[in-house]
Protein backbone atom coordinates (compact mmCIF):
# COMPACT_ATOMS: atom_id res chain seq x y z
CA UNK A 1 0.00 0.00 0.00
CA UNK A 2 1.13 3.53 -0.51
CA UNK A 3 1.06 6.35 1.99
CA UNK A 4 -0.21 9.77 1.25
CA UNK A 5 2.77 12.10 1.37
CA UNK A 6 1.83 15.66 2.16
CA UNK A 7 4.09 18.49 1.27
CA UNK A 8 5.31 20.92 3.89
CA UNK A 9 4.39 22.72 6.07
CA UNK A 10 3.56 19.75 8.24
CA UNK A 11 2.78 21.78 11.31
CA UNK A 12 -0.47 23.64 11.01
CA UNK A 13 -1.47 26.65 12.98
CA UNK A 14 -4.49 25.57 14.89
CA UNK A 15 -5.95 29.00 15.25
CA UNK A 16 -6.31 32.12 13.20
CA UNK A 17 -5.50 35.60 14.41
CA UNK A 18 -9.21 36.14 14.79
CA UNK A 19 -9.56 33.23 17.24
CA UNK A 20 -6.53 34.34 19.24
CA UNK A 21 -7.76 37.89 19.55
CA UNK A 22 -11.20 36.67 20.62
CA UNK A 23 -9.64 34.64 23.40
CA UNK A 24 -7.57 37.67 24.46
CA UNK A 25 -10.71 39.78 24.63
CA UNK A 26 -12.46 37.07 26.63
CA UNK A 27 -9.51 36.88 29.01
CA UNK A 28 -9.73 40.58 29.67
CA UNK A 29 -13.30 40.35 30.92
CA UNK A 30 -12.45 39.71 34.61
CA UNK A 31 -10.06 42.65 34.72
CA UNK A 32 -12.52 44.96 33.03
CA UNK A 33 -15.27 43.86 35.41
CA UNK A 34 -12.98 44.51 38.38
CA UNK A 35 -12.22 47.98 37.07
CA UNK A 36 -15.92 48.59 36.54
CA UNK A 37 -16.63 47.49 40.10
CA UNK A 38 -13.99 49.70 41.67
CA UNK A 39 -13.96 52.74 39.42
CA UNK A 40 -17.50 53.01 38.14
CA UNK A 41 -19.19 53.56 34.81
CA UNK A 42 -16.34 55.43 33.16
CA UNK A 43 -14.67 52.30 31.87
CA UNK A 44 -17.79 51.34 29.92
CA UNK A 45 -17.83 54.65 28.05
CA UNK A 46 -14.10 54.52 27.43
CA UNK A 47 -14.37 51.03 25.97
CA UNK A 48 -17.30 51.89 23.72
CA UNK A 49 -15.74 55.03 22.34
CA UNK A 50 -12.31 53.41 21.97
CA UNK A 51 -13.63 50.45 20.00
CA UNK A 52 -15.77 52.67 17.76
CA UNK A 53 -12.85 55.00 17.08
CA UNK A 54 -10.50 52.10 16.45
CA UNK A 55 -12.79 50.47 13.90
CA UNK A 56 -13.40 53.79 12.14
CA UNK A 57 -9.68 54.64 12.02
CA UNK A 58 -8.79 51.15 10.86
CA UNK A 59 -11.35 51.34 8.06
CA UNK A 60 -10.13 54.74 6.90
CA UNK A 61 -6.49 53.61 6.97
CA UNK A 62 -7.32 50.46 5.02
CA UNK A 63 -9.20 52.48 2.41
CA UNK A 64 -6.28 54.88 2.09
CA UNK A 65 -3.86 51.97 1.75
CA UNK A 66 -6.15 50.14 -0.68
CA UNK A 67 -6.22 46.96 1.37
CA UNK A 68 -9.11 44.51 1.84
CA UNK A 69 -11.24 45.91 4.63
CA UNK A 70 -13.49 43.11 5.79
CA UNK A 71 -10.70 40.64 6.44
CA UNK A 72 -8.60 43.09 8.41
CA UNK A 73 -11.51 44.29 10.49
CA UNK A 74 -12.53 40.77 11.36
CA UNK A 75 -9.21 39.84 12.91
CA UNK A 76 -10.03 41.96 15.99
CA UNK A 77 -6.50 43.33 16.38
CA UNK A 78 -7.78 46.90 16.29
CA UNK A 79 -10.36 46.06 18.93
CA UNK A 80 -7.74 44.53 21.21
CA UNK A 81 -5.56 47.64 20.85
CA UNK A 82 -8.54 49.84 21.66
CA UNK A 83 -9.47 47.78 24.71
CA UNK A 84 -5.90 47.79 26.04
CA UNK A 85 -5.75 51.55 25.69
CA UNK A 86 -9.19 52.07 27.20
CA UNK A 87 -8.42 50.09 30.36
CA UNK A 88 -5.11 51.95 30.81
CA UNK A 89 -6.48 55.46 31.03
CA UNK A 90 -8.41 56.98 33.92
CA UNK A 91 -12.09 55.99 33.67
CA UNK A 92 -13.45 59.52 33.74
CA UNK A 93 -10.89 61.14 31.47
CA UNK A 94 -12.63 63.40 28.93
CA UNK A 95 -13.84 61.70 25.76
CA UNK A 96 -11.36 63.31 23.38
CA UNK A 97 -8.44 61.78 25.28
CA UNK A 98 -9.33 58.26 24.23
CA UNK A 99 -10.16 59.41 20.69
CA UNK A 100 -6.77 61.09 20.23
CA UNK A 101 -4.99 58.08 21.72
CA UNK A 102 -6.81 55.51 19.61
CA UNK A 103 -6.39 57.44 16.37
CA UNK A 104 -2.66 57.75 17.04
CA UNK A 105 -2.35 54.07 18.01
CA UNK A 106 -4.14 52.72 14.95
CA UNK A 107 -3.31 55.36 12.38
CA UNK A 108 0.29 56.23 13.12
CA UNK A 109 1.80 53.43 15.18
CA UNK A 110 0.08 50.57 13.40
CA UNK A 111 -0.72 51.57 9.83
CA UNK A 112 2.13 53.94 9.05
CA UNK A 113 4.50 51.13 9.97
CA UNK A 114 2.72 48.70 7.69
CA UNK A 115 -0.37 47.43 9.48
CA UNK A 116 -0.95 44.16 11.30
CA UNK A 117 2.27 42.27 11.89
CA UNK A 118 4.58 45.11 10.93
CA UNK A 119 4.33 47.51 13.83
CA UNK A 120 7.63 47.96 15.64
CA UNK A 121 5.96 49.34 18.74
CA UNK A 122 3.02 48.15 20.74
CA UNK A 123 0.26 50.41 19.38
CA UNK A 124 -1.74 50.68 22.60
CA UNK A 125 1.28 51.62 24.67
CA UNK A 126 2.57 54.13 22.14
CA UNK A 127 -0.86 55.75 22.21
CA UNK A 128 -0.79 55.72 25.98
CA UNK A 129 2.62 57.39 26.11
CA UNK A 130 1.47 60.06 23.65
CA UNK A 131 -1.45 60.83 25.94
CA UNK A 132 0.57 60.70 29.13
CA UNK A 133 3.21 63.17 28.03
CA UNK A 134 0.75 65.42 26.21
CA UNK A 135 -2.03 65.60 28.79
CA UNK A 136 -0.45 64.71 32.15
CA UNK A 137 -3.25 66.23 34.23
CA UNK A 138 -6.10 64.32 32.63
CA UNK A 139 -4.07 61.13 32.46
CA UNK A 140 -3.36 61.00 36.18
CA UNK A 141 -6.83 61.91 37.46
CA UNK A 142 -7.90 58.50 38.71
CA UNK A 143 -10.92 58.19 40.93
CA UNK A 144 -10.47 56.68 44.36
CA UNK A 145 -11.43 53.03 44.42
CA UNK A 146 -15.08 52.63 45.27
CA UNK A 147 -15.15 51.12 48.72
CA UNK A 148 -12.76 53.76 49.97
CA UNK A 149 -14.98 56.66 49.23
CA UNK A 150 -18.56 55.59 49.06
CA UNK A 151 -20.56 55.65 45.89
CA UNK A 152 -19.15 56.83 42.60
CA UNK A 153 -21.04 59.16 40.32
CA UNK A 154 -23.92 57.24 38.79
CA UNK A 155 -24.43 56.29 35.17
CA UNK A 156 -25.74 59.64 33.96
CA UNK A 157 -23.35 61.71 36.01
CA UNK A 158 -20.47 59.63 34.67
CA UNK A 159 -21.72 60.09 31.14
CA UNK A 160 -21.97 63.83 31.67
CA UNK A 161 -18.47 63.93 33.15
CA UNK A 162 -17.12 61.89 30.28
CA UNK A 163 -18.49 64.17 27.58
CA UNK A 164 -18.68 67.61 29.15
CA UNK A 165 -16.36 67.44 32.16
CA UNK A 166 -19.28 68.43 34.41
CA UNK A 167 -21.98 66.44 36.15
CA UNK A 168 -25.61 67.34 35.65
CA UNK A 169 -25.43 69.38 38.84
CA UNK A 170 -22.44 71.28 37.53
CA UNK A 171 -19.59 69.73 39.48
CA UNK A 172 -16.30 69.30 37.66
CA UNK A 173 -14.31 66.09 37.80
CA UNK A 174 -11.95 67.61 40.32
CA UNK A 175 -14.79 68.65 42.58
CA UNK A 176 -16.24 65.15 42.44
CA UNK A 177 -12.86 63.74 43.33
CA UNK A 178 -12.54 66.18 46.21
CA UNK A 179 -15.98 65.28 47.57
CA UNK A 180 -15.03 61.64 47.46
CA UNK A 181 -11.77 62.40 49.19
CA UNK A 182 -13.37 64.42 51.95
CA UNK A 183 -15.32 61.36 52.92
CA UNK A 184 -11.99 59.87 53.86
CA UNK A 185 -10.20 60.88 57.02
CA UNK A 186 -7.09 61.93 55.24
CA UNK A 187 -6.84 65.06 53.16
CA UNK A 188 -3.99 64.02 50.88
CA UNK A 189 -4.49 64.42 47.18
CA UNK A 190 -6.09 61.28 45.90
CA UNK A 191 -3.93 59.39 43.52
CA UNK A 192 -3.22 55.86 42.52
CA UNK A 193 -1.31 53.93 45.17
CA UNK A 194 1.94 54.12 43.21
CA UNK A 195 1.49 57.83 42.64
CA UNK A 196 0.72 58.46 46.28
CA UNK A 197 3.69 56.43 47.39
CA UNK A 198 6.02 58.33 45.10
CA UNK A 199 4.81 61.71 46.36
CA UNK A 200 5.06 60.71 50.00
CA UNK A 201 8.53 59.25 49.61
CA UNK A 202 9.63 62.41 47.82
CA UNK A 203 8.32 64.45 50.72
CA UNK A 204 10.69 62.58 53.00
CA UNK A 205 8.36 60.12 54.66
CA UNK A 206 9.50 56.59 55.22
CA UNK A 207 7.79 53.72 53.50
CA UNK A 208 5.82 52.63 56.56
CA UNK A 209 4.56 56.16 57.08
CA UNK A 210 3.53 56.42 53.45
CA UNK A 211 1.75 53.09 53.64
CA UNK A 212 -0.17 54.27 56.69
CA UNK A 213 -3.10 55.41 54.58
CA UNK A 214 -6.50 53.78 54.23
CA UNK A 215 -5.94 53.05 50.56
CA UNK A 216 -3.15 50.65 51.41
CA UNK A 217 -5.30 48.26 53.39
CA UNK A 218 -4.79 44.85 51.90
CA UNK A 219 -1.63 43.77 50.19
CA UNK A 220 -1.08 46.41 47.56
CA UNK A 221 -3.67 49.13 47.70
CA UNK A 222 -7.43 49.03 47.86
CA UNK A 223 -9.08 48.23 44.58
CA UNK A 224 -5.89 47.98 42.61
CA UNK A 225 -4.87 44.66 44.06
CA UNK A 226 -8.17 43.13 42.94
CA UNK A 227 -7.92 44.64 39.49
CA UNK A 228 -4.47 43.13 39.19
CA UNK A 229 -5.66 39.81 40.57
CA UNK A 230 -8.43 39.77 37.97
CA UNK A 231 -5.94 40.40 35.18
CA UNK A 232 -3.75 37.64 36.62
CA UNK A 233 -6.74 35.33 36.39
CA UNK A 234 -7.33 36.32 32.78
CA UNK A 235 -3.63 35.84 32.07
CA UNK A 236 -3.64 32.35 33.49
CA UNK A 237 -6.59 31.60 31.22
CA UNK A 238 -4.51 32.79 28.26
CA UNK A 239 -1.68 30.52 29.36
CA UNK A 240 -4.05 27.60 29.74
CA UNK A 241 -5.45 28.26 26.26
CA UNK A 242 -1.86 28.42 24.95
CA UNK A 243 -2.44 31.81 23.42
CA UNK A 244 0.78 32.96 25.11
CA UNK A 245 3.72 30.99 26.42
CA UNK A 246 4.96 31.28 29.98
CA UNK A 247 8.20 32.99 29.00
CA UNK A 248 7.11 36.60 28.84
CA UNK A 249 4.94 36.75 32.00
CA UNK A 250 7.55 34.76 33.92
CA UNK A 251 10.44 36.90 32.77
CA UNK A 252 8.49 40.09 33.35
CA UNK A 253 7.16 39.30 36.83
CA UNK A 254 10.34 37.46 37.80
CA UNK A 255 12.61 40.39 36.97
CA UNK A 256 10.28 42.93 38.54
CA UNK A 257 9.85 40.78 41.65
CA UNK A 258 13.57 40.13 41.94
CA UNK A 259 14.39 43.84 41.71
CA UNK A 260 11.67 44.66 44.23
CA UNK A 261 13.02 42.02 46.61
CA UNK A 262 16.58 43.33 46.28
CA UNK A 263 15.33 46.85 46.86
CA UNK A 264 13.34 45.85 49.89
CA UNK A 265 16.37 44.11 51.36
CA UNK A 266 18.79 46.97 50.67
CA UNK A 267 16.59 49.89 51.62
CA UNK A 268 13.43 48.68 53.38
CA UNK A 269 12.61 52.20 54.52
CA UNK A 270 12.35 53.82 51.13
CA UNK A 271 11.72 51.13 48.52
CA UNK A 272 8.33 49.41 48.38
CA UNK A 273 8.29 45.65 48.49
CA UNK A 274 7.42 42.90 46.10
CA UNK A 275 3.68 42.91 46.81
CA UNK A 276 3.31 46.57 45.90
CA UNK A 277 5.26 46.19 42.71
CA UNK A 278 3.50 43.10 41.45
CA UNK A 279 -0.05 44.02 42.45
CA UNK A 280 -0.38 47.69 41.74
CA UNK A 281 -0.41 49.81 38.65
CA UNK A 282 -0.50 47.93 35.41
CA UNK A 283 1.87 45.11 36.41
CA UNK A 284 -0.39 42.13 35.69
CA UNK A 285 -2.06 43.75 32.70
CA UNK A 286 1.40 44.45 31.33
CA UNK A 287 2.81 41.02 32.00
CA UNK A 288 0.03 39.00 30.43
CA UNK A 289 -1.66 41.27 27.90
CA UNK A 290 0.66 44.06 26.84
CA UNK A 291 4.18 42.66 26.76
CA UNK A 292 2.91 39.47 25.09
CA UNK A 293 1.86 41.27 21.91
CA UNK A 294 3.17 38.74 19.36
CA UNK A 295 4.22 41.36 16.83
CA UNK A 296 6.35 43.72 18.87
CA UNK A 297 7.77 41.12 21.29
CA UNK A 298 10.88 39.01 20.72
CA UNK A 299 10.46 35.83 18.72
CA UNK A 300 12.41 32.91 20.19
CA UNK A 301 11.76 31.61 23.68
CA UNK A 302 15.17 32.71 24.96
CA UNK A 303 14.59 36.08 23.33
CA UNK A 304 11.22 36.38 25.02
CA UNK A 305 12.78 35.78 28.42
CA UNK A 306 15.42 38.45 27.82
CA UNK A 307 12.85 40.86 26.41
CA UNK A 308 10.47 40.37 29.33
CA UNK A 309 13.22 40.60 31.94
CA UNK A 310 14.35 43.85 30.35
CA UNK A 311 10.82 45.21 30.73
CA UNK A 312 10.68 44.10 34.36
CA UNK A 313 13.97 45.77 35.25
CA UNK A 314 13.04 48.94 33.37
CA UNK A 315 9.69 49.15 35.16
CA UNK A 316 11.43 48.90 38.49
CA UNK A 317 14.00 51.52 37.57
CA UNK A 318 11.46 53.99 36.17
CA UNK A 319 9.00 53.47 39.02
CA UNK A 320 11.72 53.98 41.60
CA UNK A 321 13.87 56.73 40.11
CA UNK A 322 11.86 58.07 37.20
CA UNK A 323 9.46 60.96 37.01
CA UNK A 324 6.28 58.98 36.42
CA UNK A 325 4.55 56.77 39.00
CA UNK A 326 3.97 53.82 36.69
CA UNK A 327 6.21 52.68 33.93
CA UNK A 328 4.79 49.74 32.02
CA UNK A 329 4.20 51.74 28.85
CA UNK A 330 7.67 53.31 28.77
CA UNK A 331 9.36 50.02 29.61
CA UNK A 332 7.46 48.14 26.91
CA UNK A 333 8.30 50.74 24.26
CA UNK A 334 12.00 50.76 25.20
CA UNK A 335 12.08 46.97 25.09
CA UNK A 336 10.30 47.02 21.71
CA UNK A 337 13.23 49.07 20.46
CA UNK A 338 15.64 46.37 21.61
CA UNK A 339 13.74 43.51 20.00
CA UNK A 340 15.66 43.46 16.68
CA UNK A 341 18.96 43.15 18.56
CA UNK A 342 17.57 40.50 20.91
CA UNK A 343 16.23 38.53 17.96
CA UNK A 344 19.58 38.76 16.21
CA UNK A 345 21.46 37.23 19.11
CA UNK A 346 18.91 34.61 20.19
CA UNK A 347 18.38 32.85 16.91
CA UNK A 348 17.69 29.20 17.56
CA UNK A 349 20.24 26.80 16.10
CA UNK A 350 19.17 25.37 12.77
CA UNK A 351 19.13 21.58 12.85
CA UNK A 352 22.36 20.28 11.41
CA UNK A 353 24.26 23.54 11.74
CA UNK A 354 26.51 24.74 14.52
CA UNK A 355 25.68 27.96 16.31
CA UNK A 356 29.00 29.70 15.87
CA UNK A 357 28.93 29.54 12.10
CA UNK A 358 29.16 32.45 9.76
CA UNK A 359 25.52 31.99 8.78
CA UNK A 360 24.43 34.98 10.82
CA UNK B 1 25.97 73.78 -19.44
CA UNK B 2 25.35 77.46 -19.55
CA UNK B 3 25.54 79.54 -16.42
CA UNK B 4 21.84 80.31 -16.29
CA UNK B 5 21.02 76.65 -16.55
CA UNK B 6 23.46 75.82 -13.82
CA UNK B 7 21.97 78.41 -11.50
CA UNK B 8 18.53 76.99 -12.19
CA UNK B 9 19.84 73.54 -11.40
CA UNK B 10 21.40 74.79 -8.16
CA UNK B 11 18.12 76.41 -7.11
CA UNK B 12 16.13 73.29 -7.79
CA UNK B 13 18.63 71.14 -5.90
CA UNK B 14 18.87 73.35 -2.86
CA UNK B 15 15.20 73.99 -2.40
CA UNK B 16 13.75 70.64 -3.35
CA UNK B 17 15.58 67.79 -5.12
CA UNK B 18 18.55 67.68 -2.78
CA UNK B 19 17.21 69.67 0.16
CA UNK B 20 19.72 69.40 3.03
CA UNK B 21 17.02 68.68 5.63
CA UNK B 22 14.40 66.70 3.75
CA UNK B 23 16.57 64.64 1.42
CA UNK B 24 20.14 64.61 2.70
CA UNK B 25 18.87 64.53 6.31
CA UNK B 26 21.87 66.59 7.40
CA UNK B 27 21.95 68.88 10.39
CA UNK B 28 19.11 67.05 12.10
CA UNK B 29 20.34 67.87 15.60
CA UNK B 30 19.61 71.63 15.47
CA UNK B 31 16.68 70.96 13.18
CA UNK B 32 14.95 68.82 15.78
CA UNK B 33 16.11 70.70 18.84
CA UNK B 34 15.17 74.32 18.14
CA UNK B 35 12.03 74.07 16.04
CA UNK B 36 9.68 74.48 18.99
CA UNK B 37 8.54 77.85 17.66
CA UNK B 38 8.72 79.66 14.31
CA UNK B 39 10.88 82.39 15.81
CA UNK B 40 13.55 80.01 17.05
CA UNK B 41 13.47 78.12 13.78
CA UNK B 42 13.77 81.30 11.74
CA UNK B 43 16.64 82.55 13.91
CA UNK B 44 18.64 79.39 13.54
CA UNK B 45 17.74 79.12 9.87
CA UNK B 46 19.05 82.60 9.15
CA UNK B 47 22.22 81.99 11.19
CA UNK B 48 22.88 78.79 9.27
CA UNK B 49 22.20 80.54 5.98
CA UNK B 50 24.73 83.28 6.74
CA UNK B 51 27.37 80.79 7.82
CA UNK B 52 26.76 78.64 4.76
CA UNK B 53 27.15 81.51 2.31
CA UNK B 54 30.25 82.84 4.08
CA UNK B 55 31.97 79.49 4.35
CA UNK B 56 31.15 78.50 0.78
CA UNK B 57 32.60 81.73 -0.62
CA UNK B 58 35.75 81.50 1.50
CA UNK B 59 36.35 77.84 0.81
CA UNK B 60 35.86 78.46 -2.88
CA UNK B 61 38.34 81.38 -2.85
CA UNK B 62 41.08 79.44 -1.08
CA UNK B 63 40.47 76.14 -2.85
CA UNK B 64 43.60 76.48 -5.03
CA UNK B 65 45.90 76.80 -2.02
CA UNK B 66 44.48 74.16 0.32
CA UNK B 67 46.26 70.81 0.02
CA UNK B 68 43.88 67.92 -0.24
CA UNK B 69 45.25 66.21 2.87
CA UNK B 70 44.34 68.97 5.28
CA UNK B 71 41.22 70.33 3.63
CA UNK B 72 38.83 69.17 6.36
CA UNK B 73 40.56 71.05 9.21
CA UNK B 74 40.79 74.13 7.01
CA UNK B 75 37.09 73.93 6.19
CA UNK B 76 36.22 73.53 9.85
CA UNK B 77 38.30 76.57 10.82
CA UNK B 78 36.64 78.63 8.11
CA UNK B 79 33.19 77.53 9.24
CA UNK B 80 34.04 78.11 12.89
CA UNK B 81 35.14 81.64 12.08
CA UNK B 82 31.83 82.47 10.49
CA UNK B 83 29.91 80.81 13.30
CA UNK B 84 31.78 82.97 15.80
CA UNK B 85 30.92 86.05 13.76
CA UNK B 86 27.24 85.13 13.66
CA UNK B 87 27.21 84.19 17.33
CA UNK B 88 28.73 87.48 18.45
CA UNK B 89 26.36 89.39 16.17
CA UNK B 90 23.34 87.63 17.63
CA UNK B 91 24.68 88.21 21.12
CA UNK B 92 24.87 91.91 20.37
CA UNK B 93 21.63 92.53 18.48
CA UNK B 94 19.16 89.72 19.29
CA UNK B 95 20.09 88.86 22.85
CA UNK B 96 16.79 87.18 23.74
CA UNK B 97 17.01 84.84 20.80
CA UNK B 98 20.67 84.25 21.53
CA UNK B 99 19.69 83.03 24.99
CA UNK B 100 16.79 80.97 23.63
CA UNK B 101 18.91 79.13 21.07
CA UNK B 102 21.77 78.66 23.54
CA UNK B 103 24.25 75.94 22.66
CA UNK B 104 22.75 75.39 19.21
CA UNK B 105 24.36 78.52 17.75
CA UNK B 106 27.96 77.37 18.39
CA UNK B 107 26.87 73.91 17.31
CA UNK B 108 26.27 75.20 13.79
CA UNK B 109 29.98 74.42 13.34
CA UNK B 110 29.16 70.73 13.47
CA UNK B 111 26.22 71.00 11.08
CA UNK B 112 27.07 68.45 8.41
CA UNK B 113 25.08 70.32 5.79
CA UNK B 114 27.67 73.11 5.85
CA UNK B 115 30.83 71.06 5.65
CA UNK B 116 29.02 68.85 3.15
CA UNK B 117 28.52 71.78 0.78
CA UNK B 118 32.09 72.97 1.30
CA UNK B 119 33.40 69.55 0.40
CA UNK B 120 30.99 68.65 -2.38
CA UNK B 121 30.54 71.96 -4.15
CA UNK B 122 32.50 74.98 -2.94
CA UNK B 123 35.91 73.31 -3.13
CA UNK B 124 35.38 72.58 -6.82
CA UNK B 125 33.61 75.67 -8.16
CA UNK B 126 34.23 79.41 -8.55
CA UNK B 127 33.16 81.71 -5.75
CA UNK B 128 30.02 83.22 -7.25
CA UNK B 129 28.52 79.83 -7.93
CA UNK B 130 29.56 78.62 -4.48
CA UNK B 131 27.92 81.68 -2.93
CA UNK B 132 24.68 81.00 -4.77
CA UNK B 133 24.81 77.32 -3.84
CA UNK B 134 25.31 78.25 -0.19
CA UNK B 135 22.40 80.66 -0.40
CA UNK B 136 19.86 78.24 -1.85
CA UNK B 137 21.00 75.35 0.32
CA UNK B 138 20.74 77.56 3.41
CA UNK B 139 17.37 78.78 2.24
CA UNK B 140 16.14 75.23 1.74
CA UNK B 141 17.31 74.31 5.22
CA UNK B 142 15.74 77.41 6.76
CA UNK B 143 12.42 76.81 5.01
CA UNK B 144 12.20 73.29 6.42
CA UNK B 145 13.08 74.64 9.87
CA UNK B 146 10.32 77.22 9.65
CA UNK B 147 7.79 74.71 8.33
CA UNK B 148 8.53 72.30 11.17
CA UNK B 149 8.56 75.15 13.66
CA UNK B 150 5.16 76.35 12.45
CA UNK B 151 3.72 72.86 12.63
CA UNK B 152 4.92 72.32 16.18
CA UNK B 153 3.99 75.80 17.37
CA UNK B 154 0.44 75.56 16.05
CA UNK B 155 -0.13 72.14 17.58
CA UNK B 156 1.67 72.84 20.82
CA UNK B 157 0.63 76.44 21.55
CA UNK B 158 -1.97 77.36 18.95
CA UNK B 159 0.07 80.41 17.94
CA UNK B 160 2.41 81.47 15.16
CA UNK B 161 5.45 83.74 15.47
CA UNK B 162 5.18 83.88 19.25
CA UNK B 163 8.18 85.86 20.52
CA UNK B 164 9.09 87.26 17.11
CA UNK B 165 10.30 90.42 18.86
CA UNK B 166 13.32 88.46 20.07
CA UNK B 167 14.52 88.24 16.49
CA UNK B 168 13.08 91.26 14.73
CA UNK B 169 12.83 93.95 17.38
CA UNK B 170 9.99 95.42 19.36
CA UNK B 171 7.68 96.18 16.43
CA UNK B 172 7.38 92.46 15.71
CA UNK B 173 5.31 91.84 18.84
CA UNK B 174 2.26 92.47 16.71
CA UNK B 175 3.22 89.65 14.33
CA UNK B 176 2.08 87.11 16.89
CA UNK B 177 -0.94 85.28 15.55
CA UNK B 178 -3.25 83.42 17.87
CA UNK B 179 -4.76 80.70 15.70
CA UNK B 180 -6.42 78.40 18.20
CA UNK B 181 -7.11 78.70 21.91
CA UNK B 182 -6.32 75.32 23.39
CA UNK B 183 -7.57 74.42 26.81
CA UNK B 184 -5.14 71.55 26.71
CA UNK B 185 -2.39 72.02 24.13
CA UNK B 186 -0.78 68.95 22.63
CA UNK B 187 2.39 69.10 24.71
CA UNK B 188 3.92 66.31 22.68
CA UNK B 189 4.37 68.63 19.70
CA UNK B 190 6.63 70.94 21.68
CA UNK B 191 8.61 68.09 23.21
CA UNK B 192 11.43 66.32 21.32
CA UNK B 193 9.33 63.32 20.18
CA UNK B 194 7.03 65.77 18.41
CA UNK B 195 10.00 67.00 16.41
CA UNK B 196 10.82 63.52 15.18
CA UNK B 197 7.21 62.70 14.34
CA UNK B 198 6.67 66.06 12.64
CA UNK B 199 9.87 65.66 10.62
CA UNK B 200 8.72 62.22 9.54
CA UNK B 201 5.45 63.67 8.30
CA UNK B 202 7.25 66.46 6.43
CA UNK B 203 9.48 63.96 4.63
CA UNK B 204 6.45 61.82 3.86
CA UNK B 205 4.67 64.86 2.44
CA UNK B 206 7.65 65.61 0.18
CA UNK B 207 7.67 62.03 -1.07
CA UNK B 208 3.95 62.14 -1.78
CA UNK B 209 4.36 65.35 -3.79
CA UNK B 210 7.29 63.87 -5.69
CA UNK B 211 5.33 60.76 -6.56
CA UNK B 212 2.36 62.81 -7.66
CA UNK B 213 4.57 64.92 -9.95
CA UNK B 214 6.27 61.85 -11.34
CA UNK B 215 2.95 60.27 -12.21
CA UNK B 216 1.86 63.48 -13.86
CA UNK B 217 5.11 63.69 -15.80
CA UNK B 218 4.61 60.15 -17.02
CA UNK B 219 1.25 61.12 -18.50
CA UNK B 220 2.41 64.44 -19.90
CA UNK B 221 4.19 63.38 -23.17
CA UNK B 222 0.92 62.22 -24.71
CA UNK B 223 -0.51 65.72 -24.48
CA UNK B 224 2.65 67.20 -25.94
CA UNK B 225 2.50 64.94 -28.97
CA UNK B 226 -1.02 66.10 -29.68
CA UNK B 227 -0.12 69.76 -29.42
CA UNK B 228 2.89 69.42 -31.77
CA UNK B 229 0.97 69.92 -35.00
CA UNK B 230 0.97 73.72 -35.61
CA UNK B 231 2.33 74.00 -39.16
CA UNK B 232 -0.96 74.46 -41.04
CA UNK B 233 -0.94 78.25 -41.21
Amino acid sequence: MSFFIASSPHHHQRRTTQDLMRIVLLAMVPGVLAQFYFFGWGIAFQLTLAIATAILTETLCLIARERPIRQALQDYTAVVTAVLLAVSIPPLAPWWIIVVGTVFSIGVVKHLFGGVGHNVFNPAMAGYVLLLISFPVQMTSWMPAVNLAGAHPGFFDSLALFFTQYTSEGFSLNQVRLVEQSSMLDAVVMATPLDHLKTELARGFTLSEALNHPMFSGIAGMGWQWVNAAYLLGGLFLLQQRVITWHIPAGFLGALGFCAMLGAIIAPDTLPGINLHLFSGAAMLGAFFIATDPVSAATSNRGKLIYAALIGVLIYVIRTWGGYPDAVAFAVLLANLCVPVIDQYTRPRTYGHSTGGSSS
Amino acid sequence: MSDVQEYKELTKNGLWENNPALVQLLGLCPLLAVTGTVTNALGLGLATLLVLVGSNVTVSLVRQWVPNEIRIPVFVIVIATFVTLVELTMNAFTYGLYMALGIFIPLIVTNCAIIGRAEAYASKNPWHKAAYDGFVMGLGFALVLVALGALREVLGQGTLLDGAELLLGQWATSLRIELIQFDYPLLLAVLPPGAFIGMGFLIALKNVIDRYRKEKAAQAPVEKAQRARVTAQ
